[in-house]
């Protein structure tokens, strides 16, 4: 029996829901929580689209770096005011009809291209082994964008070093 | 297996409760965590397509969006630590620092 359809409906089941509480949790703790469910289940997504490398990468650094950063930030700003404050601003409702249109044009481009602009056939290519494949596309094809990456991750820490610094 | 326009329709969901949480909260920490759900969304679409087209280039940029995503949560926090010192909120909408 064939699972791979079932669980990924239930995967997408799981992120928008948990995704719907990101948003309307009043508590940036629980907000982190969910975020880190929605995370999860996309962490599985890409286990099923075979990118196991991209899979780890996404479970190491945003669920064990991104989101310890944003619970430790949580920790240092005062907790229970926030909690006791209006959660929206006054521009919800016209935010909340036109991100609902917004979604309606995006479904339909997607629905309706299927026909217009089919994608190419599925192809038979492994991606398998995974790691290797992307190793080898990183340090061939993309040598240069990925030295820019570490430059840029370089300048964002200098950045948030000095910004956070007392003065 | 999936269709790969199912998985389009996930991520075009995720982005759209992305946009709605960075329009409409006025906690500067959720909107952060917004923008974390709208690049996780762009990578399923990059995912998804590497896998449809048998080409590893999309996982890869996937990389690269997960590099931006760690540098941009360490820069905002950072400016969220400098606003919460100088100013006691963490609201977005009280920052009017620039207005005349």
């Amino acid at each position: 029996m064939n699972l791979t359809v079932p669980v990924f409906y239930a995967l997408s089941v799981v992120a928008v829901i948990s995704a719907l509480l990101v948003i309307t949790r009043r508590n940036p703790v629980h907000s982190a929580i969910y975020l880190i469910v929605t995370l999860l289940s996309v962490a599985l997504i890409y286990l099923q689209l075979q990118a196991e490398f991209l899979a780890a990468v996404q479970i190491i650094l945003y669920i064990g770096g991104i989101m310890v950063l944003f619970l430790f930030v949580i920790m240092l700003v005062r907790l229970d005011v926030i909690t006791r404050q209006v959660a929206f601003n006054q521009q919800w409702l016209v935010a909340a009809i036109v991100s609902a249109i917004l979604l309606a044009e995006m479904a339909a481009v997607i629905f309706l291209g299927r026909g217009t602009a089919p994608l190419p056939a599925a192809t038979t290519e492994s991606l398998q082994p995974n790691t290797e494949q992307i190793g080898r596309a990183l340090f061939q094809n993309y040598m240069l964008p990925f030295e820019i990456a570490s430059l840029l991750l370089l300048v964002a820490m200098v950045g948030a070093v000095l910004m956070a610094r007392r003065r | 297996m999936v269709p790969t326009w199912h998985y389009l329709m996930l991520a075009a969901a995720l982005f759209t409760i992305g946009v709605i949480g960075v329009l409409t909260r006025r906690n500067f920490i959720i909107i952060l965590m917004s923008l974390e759900l709208i690049l996780n969304a762009v990578n399923i679409n990059l995912v998804a397509f590497s896998r449809q087209l048998g080409d590893v280039s999309g996982q890869v940029f996937a990389i690269f969006i997960i590099t931006v995503a760690a540098a941009e949560a360490a820069v905002g926090l950072g400016i969220l630590i400098a606003l919460f010192r100088n100013h006691e909120t963490v609201n977005a909408d009280e920052v009017d620092l620039l207005k005349g």
